[in-house]
C-alpha cells in the first residue's frame, strides 16, 4: 500500500462517517429506535390513543406476553391456532418449494434443451411480480366457480368453494380412510385440550382455504429458488460428472451420487430461506382471506397486524411481533446447529474412513 | 416475501445467480447422449411446467376484457365474449390513476435514494477506515436479522411519534436505506482492487470526489442490480405502505388494488376490474425484468472482460 505523509491515503475517520450517516440516521430512526417503542408498547397498556410513552399509559409487566402464552382464554386461542395454521403452512410449502425448484433447476439445465431461456424467464417472472397481483389472479382462478374448478371438473371431481372452506386437509384424509367420522370428532382427541385447543384442532392439518394460498406461494417462490439451485449445478465441474459417466453410472445413480452432495450447502440456504420467508407470510392473509375462514389462515404475523391495527390491542400486537421474532430467531439457529453438526459429523466419517483405508494400506 | 428488508443472503444469492445464470447459458454440461424419448420426456415436463407457470398470466390478460357475467361463467375461455374494454374504463373511474402516480413517484424516489446512501455506506463500510466501522458493520448485520414483517407494528409507532404518519415523507423516508443493499455494495467494493482509488487521493483528489467521479463509475454493474432491486423492492411493498398511512390518496398501487379485495369495488365478484388492475400493476415490473435482463448479461460480460 502506498502511504503518504499523512499515513494511510484511506484513513479517513471524518468522510468514513460522514459517508454512513444517512444510513445510521434512516437505520437508526426508523428500524432500531423503533424496536424500543415497541418493546415498550409490549409491557404496556397503551390503547391506540394519544402518545404510548407518558400520559396514560401504564406499565403493566410482561401481561400481553403471558395472555398469549400462558392465561385461559380467547387470546391464547388465537395465537396458538396462528402457530397450528403457520406450521401446517410450513410443513407443506418449504419442502414442496424446494423440491420443484430443483426440479425445475434439472430441468432448465440440459444443454441440449432448446429455450433455454424462455423456460427460466416463465419459471422466474412470478418471482419479481407484486404479490398483490398475484393474489387477485389467484382469487380468481380458486374462485367456487374460477377456473382451478372448471379444470376439475372436466375429470369429475367437485371442487370446493376454495377460500371459504374450513375444513383441515388431515381431517378430511382421516374421513376419507375411515378413521374418524368428521363431524364426530373421536372424543379422546376432542375433551383433551392443549394450550386451549382441543387435540383434534391441533391435528387439523391446512384448511382448504389454506392449501390454496400454499398453491400459490409455492408456484410463486420455486422460480427464486430455481435460480439459485441453477447457478450452484452451473458451479458442478463437468470432469466430475464426466468421470462418473465413466464409470458406467447411469442418470439416476448420477443425479443422486454426484449432483445432489454437490448441491447440499445451496439445499440447505433454500431451506433455512424457506423457512424465515414461511413464517413471516403476510401479504398473502392480508388480500386474500384476512384470515378467514374460521380463523383458519390465521398468521401470527397477521394476528398481530389485526391485533394492533384494527382491536385496537397495541401491546398484545407487540408483543406477538417478538414472539414471532423470537420464533423465527430460534428456528434458524436450531438449523444452523443442524447443519454444523451434519458437516462436523460428515467430516468425522470421512477422516475414520480415511484412517481405516491407511490402516489396511499399511497391512498390506 | 415482499419485505422491504429480505433476507441480505437471499437478495446476494438471488444476484448472483441472476448474473451468473444468465452469463454463463452455454455453460459447463456434459455433452449429453441422452436418448430421443428421454428427451421427449424432458421437453414435455417442461412444457407442462411453462404451462402451469403462463396460463394464470394469460387468464390474467383475457379475463381484463370480460364482462363480469362472462367472467363468472367461463373462467377458462380464451376469447372474451363480447369483447369489451368495459373493466378497464371503470379502472380508470376508480382511484387507480392516483394509486399508479403514488406508486411511480415513491419507487422513483426510493430508488434514488438506495442506490446513493446504499453504495455511500457500502463505501465506506468495505474502503474508510475509521473507528467504529467493524462495529457499525455488526449492528448492520444484526438489523438485517430481524424479520421485516415484525418491524411493521415499530415503524408505525416511529411514524406517529415523528409526526410524519399520513404525509408523503411516511411512505419515502423509512425505505431510503436498507441494510440488505448496503451489504451488496459493500461486497462489491470489495471485490474491486484499491489501486486506483489510492492512486487518486495521492494525487491530490478528495474522497467526496473520488466516490463521485471514479469509484461510482467502476461500481455499475453493482448499481444496475441495486437500482433493480430496489425498483421491484419499492413497487411490490405492501406492509409498509399499509402501516403508513390510512388516507386513500396516500394509497399506492399495492395498498389500493389490496381494497378491492375488501368491498372496494362493492358487491359482486368484479373480477375483470381485479383482474385489469392486477395487469397494469405487474407491467412496470415486466419492463424492468426484460430490459435488464439484457443489462445483467453486459454487466456480468463487462466484468469478465476486466478481469
Amino acid at each position: 500500500m502506498s502511504r503518504t505523509k499523512s499515513g494511510d491515503p484511506m484513513r479517513q475517520p471524518a468522510a468514513g462517517w460522514l459517508f454512513v450517516t444517512p444510513m445510521i440516521v434512516i437505520v437508526g430512526l426508523f428500524l432500531v429506535v423503533p424496536i424500543f417503542m415497541a418493546l415498550w408498547v409490549s409491557v404496556s397498556n397503551w390503547s391506540g390513543r394519544g402518545t404510548p410513552f407518558g400520559g396514560n399509559t401504564q406499565f403493566i409487566g410482561l401481561k400481553n406476553y403471558s395472555d398469549l402464552l400462558t392465561r385461559q382464554g380467547l387470546a391464547r386461542q388465537d395465537f396458538m391456532m396462528s402457530l397450528r395454521n403457520t406450521f401446517y403452512y410450513v410443513i407443506g410449502v418449504v419442502p414442496l418449494q424446494t423440491v420443484l425448484a430443483l426440479l425445475l433447476a434439472v430441468l432448465v439445465n440440459q444443454k441440449w434443451l432448446k429455450g433455454r431461456t424462455f423456460f427460466r424467464t416463465a419459471f422466474y417472472f412470478p418471482s419479481v411480480v407484486s404479490s398483490v397481483a398475484i393474489s387477485l389472479v389467484f382469487l380468481y382462478l380458486f374462485a367456487g366457480s374460477g377456473a382451478v374448478n372448471a379444470m376439475l371438473s372436466w375429470m369429475g371431481v367437485h371442487g370446493p368453494n376454495w377460500f371459504q372452506d374450513p375444513r383441515g386437509l388431515i381431517h378430511l384424509a382421516g374421513d376419507g380412510l375411515g378413521l374418524w367420522d368428521m363431524n364426530k370428532p373421536p372424543s379422546g382427541l376432542a375433551d383433551t385440550k392443549i394450550m386451549n385447543l382441543s387435540l383434534w384442532e391441533w391435528v387439523k392439518g391446512p384448511s382448504v382455504a389454506m392449501s390454496a394460498i400454499m398453491f400459490q406461494v409455492i408456484w410463486t417462490t420455486a422460480g427464486t429458488f430455481m435460480l439459485m439451485f441453477l447457478a450452484a449445478l452451473q458451479d458442478l465441474p463437468t470432469e466430475v460428472e464426466e468421470a462418473a459417466m465413466v464409470d458406467g453410472a447411469n442418470a439416476r445413480q448420477r443425479f443422486w451420487n454426484v449432483t445432489v452432495p454437490h448441491l447440499r450447502p445451496t439445499i440447505f440456504l433454500v431451506i433455512t430461506l424457506g423457512i424465515i420467508g414461511t413464517w413471516q407470510v403476510f401479504d398473502q392473509m392480508y388480500v386474500m382471506s384476512k384470515g378467514g375462514p374460521a380463523k383458519t389462515t390465521l398468521t401470527p404475523a397477521y394476528l398481530s397486524y389485526q391485533a394492533a391495527f384494527e382491536s385496537q390491542k397495541w401491546g398484545r400486537g407487540a408483543a406477538m411481533a417478538f414472539l414471532l421474532f423470537l420464533l423465527i430467531f430460534l428456528m434458524t439457529q436450531a438449523q444452523r446447529w443442524l447443519l454444523r453438526d451434519k458437516d462436523e459429523a460428515a467430516a468425522k466419517k470421512v477422516a475414520k474412513a480415511q484412517a481405516k483405508a491407511a490402516k489396511k494400506a499399511v497391512a498390506a | 416475501m415482499s419485505d422491504m428488508a429480505p433476507d441480505a443472503k437471499l437478495v446476494a444469492a438471488e444476484t448472483q445467480a441472476v448474473l451468473k445464470t444468465s452469463n454463463a447459458v452455454d455453460g459447463g454440461q456434459v455433452a449429453n447422449r441422452s436418448s430421443g424419448t428421454k428427451k421427449a420426456l424432458f421437453y414435455t415436463m417442461l412444457v407442462i411446467f411453462a404451462l402451469t407457470y403462463i396460463f394464470p398470466f394469460i387468464i390474467q390478460l383475457v379475463t381484463s376484457f370480460k364482462t363480469n357475467s362472462d367472467a363468472d361463467k367461463h373462467p377458462l375461455n380464451l376469447v372474451p365474449q363480447p369483447f369489451t374494454t368495459g373493466a378497464i374504463e371503470r379502472l380508470f373511474q376508480t382511484n387507480f390513476p392516483m394509486w399508479f402516480f403514488n406508486s411511480v413517484w415513491v419507487a422513483v424516489i426510493v430508488t434514488l435514494a438506495r442506490v446513493f446512501f446504499n453504495s455511500m455506506a457500502g463505501y465506506a463500510l468495505a474502503r474508510l477506515k475509521f473507528r467504529g466501522r467493524e462495529a457499525l458493520f455488526t449492528a448492520i448485520l444484526a438489523v438485517m436479522s430481524v424479520p421485516g414483517i415484525v418491524l411493521l407494528l415499530p415503524k408505525f409507532l416511529a411514524l406517529k411519534y415523528f409526526g410524519i404518519y399520513n404525509t408523503p415523507a411516511a411512505l419515502v423516508v423509512p425505505l431510503m436505506c436498507d441494510a440488505a443493499g448496503v451489504f451488496i455494495m459493500k461486497q462489491f467494493f470489495e471485490s474491486i482492487p484499491p489501486s486506483v482509488e489510492e492512486a487518486a487521493r495521492i494525487d491530490g483528489a478528495g474522497t467526496l470526489r473520488t466516490f463521485w467521479s471514479i469509484v461510482l463509475p467502476m461500481a455499475k454493474p453493482a448499481l444496475i442490480t441495486l437500482t433493480i432491486l430496489s425498483f421491484q423492492g419499492s413497487w411490490n411493498e405492501l406492509g409498509h405502505f399499509i402501516i403508513a398511512t390510512d388516507k386513500e390518496n396516500l394509497y399506492t398501487l399495492t395498498r389500493g388494488i389490496a381494497s378491492f379485495t375488501t368491498g372496494g369495488l362493492g358487491s359482486g365478484t368484479e373480477f375483470p376490474i381485479k383482474m385489469a388492475g392486477a395487469l397494469i400493476m405487474t407491467i412496470p415490473t415486466a419492463i424492468v425484468f426484460i430490459v435488464f435482463q439484457r443489462f445483467f448479461t453486459q454487466g456480468a460480460n463487462a466484468g469478465a472482460d476486466k478481469g
